[in-house]
């Protein structure tokens, strides 16, 4: 479907970083959208490992009933801070990167719009991640409040708390410039034939994304900022004996948190979508449904935010109204996946390592997409509310959702990024470790919630010891087999067999038609797209 | 409750078994818990058996919705799977070119829009059933803190009973130094105790941060939340001790403040409210009178244990800075009346909370003195219980 009119090395040439300073300079200084990019991938997948070390002291606290290897205190600083890091510092600040990447390349345009802007954006989040990873080390350790930071139990924090609020400021800040710069590139600079409804659909799920993030971002600051001045300047906007009301955070904090959710899983719907095609040898079925499925999500996202608290106490009509409003999700999700079925249909299927990750990921999404439903259905929801039930659900959502694609993603397109093709038995072996022990770990946390097991506790009663056992076994193999990815990643950028500029045969799309790895400038002249 | 032999099978294994024991009975057949009947066995893949009505429709209802979702994946993954093994290209496959069809499009936003109303439906009326807290027998209000429950019986029979509830495992069996029993973590110093069949309304509210109450048996989780009140309510229909946690995060010690619920028969509610309501009239005595410095002490231990040492240590020396040290401490060595304050109001925007509302005159006056004489502070005087009364006036 896509032609070019001239030949894209040509404008490539002789401009790499000639003209640049060199060394640690270049990176600092860079406002290149593809070493920016490699730079959020880099950023989040240190995160990420960061995030990994806690969780699996979490398990490992947790895989035998009574106190053996942290305190509780701890344990609540480590869930707390492996919430906020995976969610602030590898998942979102990942797609961030693929957008940067990704989106230039695949709309045709030379760079991203802002490109200074685009330097500071990333650069902010070191600075962020050094003040939430070093909360830590202060005086009463880091916030313990839980990622969701519920009012009055965050006013209570020490200082670890306040550090933690600026991290979000500051992370707030770089997210909202990203999604400007995203939006504007966009909108602006796609390459001339390319109408709105011929972007690439990752483009289309970041496009939307990109207004969540504008929308949400500063609900989320202004929510933590109350919290800071309650801690600090004697307000009470959640303190009910000075008029306010600590139900009130969390209305507005899941305002925020809702649409966050859906950020963190419309780039990975994006990212399947370019991926299933490629290997299926076959277009996408129903792109305009996928792009209006997209966008009702998003829209819908606004309206659920109270399901997270069916608990709190709210009348029958606001339960009722949250209750069907969220069952409504599973209308354009279903759609989604429906979809991605078709498109599998009748096509001719290769299963490199970017396919099985995705067909993985379309597998263990929809278990927790089904969850998901379960759990919108209040009176349920009532039981499960705040067990290992919900833990389970969204990690299914979150780590075989969002994780997943970023894995599937950057199988795709490390060719283009590297010059070089993975490595594919490490690729499929990385997979399959990462799916047997996903399940092992998350799985029997649904037999957990169900039978009562609350979350976030650092000890639990005896009939939930086995399958905690398990949980543990899973997450260290899970926690373990990500070092493969490392080792894949190290050998691509070192040499490996040569990628060609289309390094898949069945895909399609600009930024395919750049060479492999893709030059420092791209796209200088616009092509002309002819979909 | 005859179940305690069954329990012991149940809860042993988890114990002492090796690493590969314990897996292999995690793979115990799902069969398994629907044999395990007792009221009092515990869950260990599925909801727990309910005992009221509300729980029963829920119970049902997340059985109905497990098939439908069960049967729609198992549709969709079947025709997955099935394009994944059939149309690969090393079977041959060619790749077919199309790419929508509107009326299957249609189909699969429509159909599944139906199959939601058909789970709306039941789900509608369950939570306008929930809501109904409407002519209770017995209305309790629990009332969480940082860490424990205190319950006040404010209308119906038993009216003027309130007591806290602490968790009772001891710390030993927590730190591995003693063998876990059956009811480890889900066991209380004084349980809720209600009759079997009546309507009992619970109002939930908290003192420092927002916590949940949660008996999963009876299909109630009601956040308690400071300064306001929420309401809930449940009718057991089966005689038992039903057991639940704090289901809201709340700070160091959330995993540790469950939930003991004895539903008992209309006799054996009365005798206890007598029994409670005599205490009650015992403890007016102890707030009037004198007390000796040691008899203070004494019962000042015990209220220690209960109500302090999880933020201050049994060792008087505190977890720093969030939890200060009593031991050596300039307020405890010094002028009583400001330690008296400070104990019957707490320290607003800490995890100090204000023990006034909660405790006796006299468990006061007795935690104080044990304070001020033990470690190594040594005033050697006595707090007395009307002090302590003195004290709330300001």
């Amino acid at each position: 479907m896509t032609t070019l009119t001239h030949d894209p090395i040509d404008t490539a040439s002789g401009h790499s970083h000639a003209h640049g300073p060199t060394g640690l300079m270049r990176w600092i200084t860079t406002t290149n959208h593809k070493d920016i990019g490699t730079m959020y991938m880099i950023f989040s997948f240190i995160m990420f490992l960061s995030g990994g070390v806690m969780a699996l002291t979490i398990r490992a606290e947790l895989f035998q009933p009574g106190l053996q290897v942290v305190e509780p205190e701890f344990f609540n600083q480590l869930t707390t801070m492996h919430g906020l890091v995976m969610v602030f510092g590898a998942i979102m600040p990942a797609f961030v990167g693929f957008a940067n990447w990704m989106v230039p390349l695949m709309i045709g345009a030379s760079d991203m719009a802002f490109a200074r802007m685009n330097n500071w954006s990333f650069w902010l989040l070191p600075p962020a991640a050094i003040l939430l990873l070093g909360s830590f080390f202060v005086p009463g350790g880091a916030t313990a409040a839980g990622w969701t930071l519920y009012a009055p139990l965050s006013v209570q924090m020490g200082m670890g708390m306040d550090l933690a609020i600026f991290a979000i400021h500051i992370m707030g800040i770089s997210s909202i410039m990203g999604a400007i710069n995203i939006v504007v590139t966009i909108l602006n600079m796609r390459a001339p034939g390319m109408t709105m409804m011929k972007m690439p659909l990752f483009c289309w799920t970041w496009l939307i994304t990109a207004y969540l993030l504008i929308a949400v971002m500063p609900v989320l600051a202004g929510a933590v900022t109350m919290i800071l001045t309650d801690r600090h300047f004697g307000t009470s906007f959640f303190n009910a004996a000075g008029g306010g009301d600590p139900v009130m955070y969390q209305h507005i904090f899941w305002f925020f948190g809702h649409p966050e959710v859906y950020i963190m899983i419309l780039p990975a719907f994006g990212i399947v979508s370019q991926i299933i095609p490629t290997f299926a040898r076959k277009p996408l079925f129903g792109y305009a449904s996928m792009v209006y499925a997209t966008a009702s999500i998003a829209i819908l996202s606004f309206v659920v935010w109270a399901h997270h608290m069916f608990t709190t106490g709210m009348p029958a009509a606001g339960q009722l109204f949250f209750m069907y409003a969220t069952m409504l999700i599973a209308v354009p999700t279903g759609v989604k996946v429906f979809n991605w079925v078709a498109t599998m249909w009748r096509g001719s299927m290769t299963f490199e390592s970017p396919m099985l990750w995705a067909t993985g990921f379309i597998f263990v999404f929809t278990m927790g997409g089904f969850t998901g439903l379960i759990c919108a259905i209040a009176p349920i929801d009532i039981q499960v509310q705040d067990t290992y039930y919900v833990v389970a659900h969204f990690h299914y959502v979150l780590v075989a959702g969002s994780l997943f694609a970023l894995f599937a993603g950057a199988y795709y397109w490390l060719p283009k990024w590297t010059g070089h093709m993975p490595n594919e038995f490490l690729g499929k072996l990385h997979f399959w470790c990462s799916i047997v022990f996903f399940n092992i770990t998350f799985f029997p946390m649904h037999f957990l919630g169900l039978a009562g097991m609350p979350r976030r506790i650092p000890d639990y009663a005896l009939q939930f010891a086995d399958f905690n056992a398990l949980a543990t076994i899973g997450a260290f193999g899970f926690g373990l087999s990500q070092l493969i990815f490392l080792v894949v990643v190290v050998k691509c950028v070192r040499g490996g067999e040569k990628a060609e500029a289309q390094s898949w045969e069945g895909a399609e799309g600009l930024e395919w038609t750049v060479p492999s790895p893709a030059p420092h400038h791209t796209f200088e002249d616009a092509p002309v797209f002819k979909g | 409750m005859a179940t305690s032999a069954h329990l012991l099978i149940v809860y042993l294994p988890g114990v002492d078994m090796g690493f590969a024991s314990r897996i292999t009975a995690s793979a115990l057949p799902i069969a398994y818990a629907a044999c395990v009947s007792a009221q009092d066995a515990p869950s260990r893949y599925n909801l727990q058996p309910p005992v009221t009505g509300i729980a029963t429709e829920i119970y049902s209802m997340h059985t109905l919705m497990l098939i439908i979702c069960l049967v729609i994946f198992v549709g969709v993954f079947g025709v997955m799977f099935w394009s994944v093994i059939h149309h690969r290209k090393s079977r041959g496959a060619v790749a077919a070119n199309f790419h929508e069809n509107t009326a299957v499009e249609i189909a699969w936003t429509v159909v599944p829009i139906l199959i939601l109303l058909g789970m709306a439906w039941p789900a509608t009326k369950t939570v306008i059933a929930m809501k109904d807290t409407s002519s209770p027998d017995i209305t309790i209000k629990a009332t969480g803190y940082q860490w424990k429950w205190g319950y006040d019986y404010l209308q119906g029979e038993g009216e003027g009973i309130r007591f806290l509830s602490n968790a009772s495992t001891p710390r030993e069996q927590i730190e591995g130094k003693a063998e876990k029993g059956a009811h480890y973590l889900l066991e209380v110093d004084n349980p809720v105790v209600v009759p079997v069949g009546k309507k009992v309304r619970v109002l939930t509210t908290a003192a420092d941060v927002i916590h949940s109450w949660w008996v999963p048996a009876f299909g109630v989780k009601q956040d308690a939340i400071p300064g306001f009140i929420r309401d809930t309510w449940f009718r057991a229909e089966q005689e038992g001790i039903y057991r639940g946690n704090c289901a809201e995060l709340c700070g160091k010690d959330h995993g540790f403040m469950p939930i003991e619920v004895h539903v008992v028969s209309a006799e054996r509610y009365s005798a206890w409210v007598q029994g409670r309501l005599a205490l009650t009239a015992a403890a007016k005595v102890d707030d009037a009178r004198e007390w000796g410095l040691g008899e203070l002490v004494e019962r000042g231990r015990v209220v220690f244990e209960a109500n302090c040492a999880a933020c201050h240590q049994a060792d008087g020396k505190g977890l720093p800075p969030a939890f200060p040290a009593l031991d050596g401490s300039p307020l405890v060595q010094g002028d009583k009346a400001a330690q008296i304050d400070l104990v019957l109001k707490g320290k607003q925007g800490t995890a100090m909370m204000a023990f006034g509302a909660q405790l006796s005159d006299a468990d006061l006056a007795a935690v104080i003195t044990y304070t001020r004489n033990a470690w190594s502070n040594v005033s050697g005087e006595a707090v007395q219980p009307v002090e302590v009364a003195a004290g709330r006036g300001n």
